[in-house]
């Protein structure tokens, strides 16, 4: 196990150099001065460009450069907002818990939704479940997320007014954030109703952000589960006059799991790309809309230092679904 | 006892709930966040909306739904004769809001209008570089570096500032957002602790609302600030709901989430005024659209050429297909909401048979030209690739021939401010300052030529005009100069004025008292919720 740790961290490494040098070439290889885009100063005099110049190092080699960087990316330094003027690092703490707690959701209501979905359409195969099943996840899949949510918004809570439609909370409710976790601080705050309305405007992103992972998960379970329902040892236990169920549920599904495991640790990095849209349509104050507004305010130092934390945070998840891979199943460990 | 613990207690709940009931919250669906919450530091009107128009007030203001200036903090002021030395006399009692991280112990005096100033003007200020990377870009951009030349604390009530040379827009500057007054108390207080950028993130001013908490991205609350100079508001709790997304502030709208939003989607409109439970508002907004002719280059320095020209372009059809009726057709290069907007002058009537002879009189035969199309859209013009064709065509009816031609938008910008351009030009200006100054001088002014002048029109009657304007102080007087030159230009006919783009506001039916701005900004003091 061990060693199978050291040699993931041998791949880590070097894919996480390669990024932060993507990172760092970004503000060099745009149009336009790149001290003007990292300090937000557009009119400056000679000497005050030579100041922050010299502050930000740009007049040192640019191998040098960069090692200052790394050094400053390694200690938690990953620049700071050119509008906020607030640490990146900060700012992104402050806001992930929103996207963790609208991605932990969205992957509850994928996996609750799409394994059972995934079993009935193998069990029941070639029936018209799995037509409709594979059909709908197949639908699912290739749905644009913008053109999703707004036909949410516009039935489900314009239309039919069952959700509210955007923000963590209603604006009645003003308490301090505790965790983050909306559900939590909401809860802890005390306040009559909180909870709930936290709860309701969590429905739509959930959908929203949970069902491309939903579609995939339902499609890549019914495919574990039929070529598990084929193979000898299951027939054995059929051939034994288990239930279904039994056959099913318990000796069938356990081994159908370990690809569906991987499958749903994929879709961490592919939520994350949806949370941009989901959040932005949303007005959901997580990193993917962090990421949208700062594109539009052109917060460079922001975007930068955001994707290469965006990207670590990818990594670092892969990671501890390849680990939990591993001790699933300790063939791939070879 | 018990019985009238009990009794007491339920009427101490029951007066509770009667007073949040009648605490009444009004929500703004905004449409971005702030930059920050320092007004001089920044210039997207998201942020004068979120800092300038609810925390801070200023000299003096603009006068609600118009671009005349009014009495703010200053009562009154005086002009020395020779139009450099001006005297404001602040007004008395004006109190700076109380807030759970600052009490105030004095009221506004000239100490805060002279630290407002110079922090932005004087490079060796303390306050002058307090965030890094930040700079006084309104402040630089609109001259006053070089313009003042000091500012002076008279007396605790008087402030006395000097410019170097005549400038009557001066007055209109200090109404602008970066000319907000802060609480030097309060910045002195931020300074000893060390804490100066805090200034830029919980602002304290003496505005209608004060300033209760920012969660980024998401919402920004304000409370009725109860001693406000101009009376307490209405309502008790502003919110900044912010909704990037036009679609989603629509729904938003319509569910009750939010009272007022900014910036329809076009395509929405119709839907909004079909809403028994909405109204919407609209007004033309601070800008215009035109086609300017290069009035150097033959044939088009003849004005007959140019009156014919006028009178062969459609512009309701240019209003209809480009902004879905969203704009309307533009007479003067001033918009209607701007004061001097000389009513009185006619626009050339679309009549393409007296265009034709017209230019026949004139002895053009066989004209054909080009006409420059912006690459991208601007809220004055959304589609001029759209406007250009459809001029292409109306000036096909006439003999005239017409190539589109374009380039990207830096090198369009640059390319047609040369002298010897070939082709007419399609662009448009939106006003800074509400001043007709901005539009007139700005644009058609002789300085301006080889400039912002892309007519390259240089007519000495209408220059004097303009520079007698800039440099008279008063406003009737300027604006009997401004509607004069007006006369002027639709005489001597530089540009075909296009269109003004329509601002449109929509809101909950409940709303009262919102006043849209010409300047196309959200204010909230004097709106009011009612049942």
């Amino acid at each position: 196990m061990f060693r199978f740790l050291l040699g993931r961290l041998a791949v880590l490494i070097p894919t996480f150099i390669g990024v932060s040098i993507i990172a760092f070439s970004f503000i060099r290889l745009l149009p336009g001065d790149p001290v003007a885009l990292l300090s937000g100063e557009r009119v400056m005099s000679p000497e005050r460009h030579a100041e922050i110049s010299r502050q930000l190092g740009f007049d040192r080699p640019i191998v040098m450069q960069y090692l200052d960087y790394l050094w400053g990316v390694l200690q938690g330094d990953f620049g700071t907002s050119i509008v906020t003027k607030k640490p990146v690092i900060d700012q992104f703490l402050e806001l992930f818990p929103a996207t963790v707690e609208l991605s932990v959701c969205a992957i509850i209501f994928a996996v609750v939704i799409g394994i059972p979905a995934g079993v009935v359409a193998a069990v029941k195969r070639g029936s018209i479940f799995d037509q409709i099943i594979m059909g709908t996840a197949l639908v699912g899949f290739s749905m644009p997320i913008f053109w999703w949510g707004l036909l949410l918004i516009i039935v489900v809570s314009g239309i039919l007014q069952w959700t509210p439609v955007s923000g963590r909370i209603s604006l009645m409710f003003f308490f301090p954030s505790v965790t983050g976790f909306m559900l939590i601080d909401s809860l802890l705050s005390g306040q009559e109703g909180a909870f709930q309305s936290a709860f309701n405007h969590l429905i739509l992103p959930t959908i929203v952000l949970g069902t491309i992972p939903l579609a995939v998960i339902a499609r890549q379970t019914r495919s574990a589960m039929l070529e598990v329902l084929s193979e000898d040892y299951v027939r054995t236990a059929r051939a034994k006059g288990l239930s279904t169920f039994r056959v099913v549920g318990i000796h069938a599904l356990r081994n159908a799991m370990i690809p569906v495991v991987t499958t749903i640790g994929l879709q961490i990095g592919v939520m994350l790309a949806g949370a941009i849209l989901t959040e932005t349509i949303f007005s959901w104050p997580g990193i993917g809309k962090w990421m949208v507004d700062s594109v539009f305010r052109r917060d460079y130092a922001v975007i930068q230092g955001g994707l290469l934390i965006i990207a670590a945070v990818i990594m670092l998840v892969n990671l501890a679904v390849d680990l939990l891979y591993g001790l699933i199943n300790p063939r791939i460990r070879h | 006892m018990r019985k009238l613990t009990t009794l007491l207690a339920a009427t101490a709940l029951a007066t509770l709930m009667a007073g949040t009931a009648w605490s009444k919250t009004f929500v703004f669906c905004s449409e971005g966040s702030p930059e920050g919450f320092d007004p001089g530091l920044y210039t997207a009107g998201t942020t004068f909306d979120a800092a300038a128009h609810t925390v801070y007030s200023r000299l003096l203001e603009f006068k609600k739904g118009t671009t005349e200036t009014e009495p703010g903090l200053a009562e009154s002021w005086t002009i020395s004769d020779d139009g450099l030395e001006y005297t404001f006399k602040l007004r008395p009692g004006v109190k700076f809001q109380t807030t759970e991280f600052f009490t105030p112990t004095r009221e506004l005096n000239a100490d805060d209008v002279v630290f407002s100033i110079e922090r932005q003007w004087k490079s060796d200020h303390p306050w002058h570089g307090y965030v890094t990377g930040g700079s006084w870009e309104y402040f630089a951009g609109m001259g006053l570096p070089e313009l003042l030349e000091s500012v002076e604390k008279v007396d605790d009530m008087t402030v006395k500032i000097k410019l170097k040379r005549k400038e009557a827009p001066f007055l209109a500057n200090l109404a602008m957002p970066f000319a907000s007054i802060m609480s030097k108390e309060y910045a002195d207080k931020l300074q000893a602790e060390g804490k100066m950028n805090q200034l830029n993130q919980m602002p304290l001013g003496t505005g209608p609302f004060a300033f209760v908490g920012y969660q980024q991205d998401a919402v920004i609350r304000y409370k009725a600030h109860p001693d406000f100079w101009g009376g307490k508001q209405k309502i008790d709790d502003l919110v900044f709901a912010i909704t990037t997304d036009a679609a989603v502030r629509f729904q938003k709208l319509q569910a009750g989430e939010c009272h007022l939003m900014p910036y329809p989607n076009a395509a929405d409109v119709e839907a909004m005024k079909a809403d028994p439970n909405l109204k919407v508002m609209e007004q033309a907004g601070l800008n215009v659209a035109y086609l300017a002719y290069n009035t150097t280059q033959a044939p088009f320095d003849k004005v007959e050429v140019r009156k014919a020209l006028n009178k062969a372009i459609n512009k309701q059809a240019i209003v209809d297909a480009v902004f879905q009726g969203q704009a309307t057709p533009a007479t003067n290069p001033i918009p209607p909401t701007m004061w001097s907007y000389n009513e009185h002058i006619e626009d050339d009537t679309y009549d393409p048979d007296a265009a034709k002879k017209m230019l026949e009189d004139a002895g053009v035969k066989d004209l054909s030209m080009k006409v420059w199309a912006m690459p991208v859209a601007r809220p004055y013009m959304l589609n001029a690739r759209r406007a250009a064709e459809l001029m292409q065509a109306d000036f096909a009816k006439v003999g005239v021939k017409v190539e589109i031609v374009s380039y990207e938008w830096a090198e369009y910008l640059e390319k047609s401010k040369a002298k010897d351009r070939d082709g007419a030009v399609i662009l448009g200006w939106t006003g800074d300052n509400g001043d007709p100054d901005n539009f007139l001088d700005t644009l058609l002014g002789c300085d301006a030529v080889g400039g912002n002048n892309r007519a390259q029109w240089c007519n000495q009657e209408f220059d004097d005009l303009v520079t007698k304007a800039k440099e008279a102080s008063d406003v009737a007087e300027r604006t009997k100069l401004y509607e004069e030159a007006q006369v002027v230009f639709k005489r001597e006919a530089p540009w075909a004025t296009l269109d003004h783009s329509l601002s449109i506001v929509p809101m909950r039916k409940n709303v009262e008292g919102f006043v849209q701005s010409p300047l196309g900004d959200f204010a909230f003091d004097g709106v009011d919720i009612v049942e």
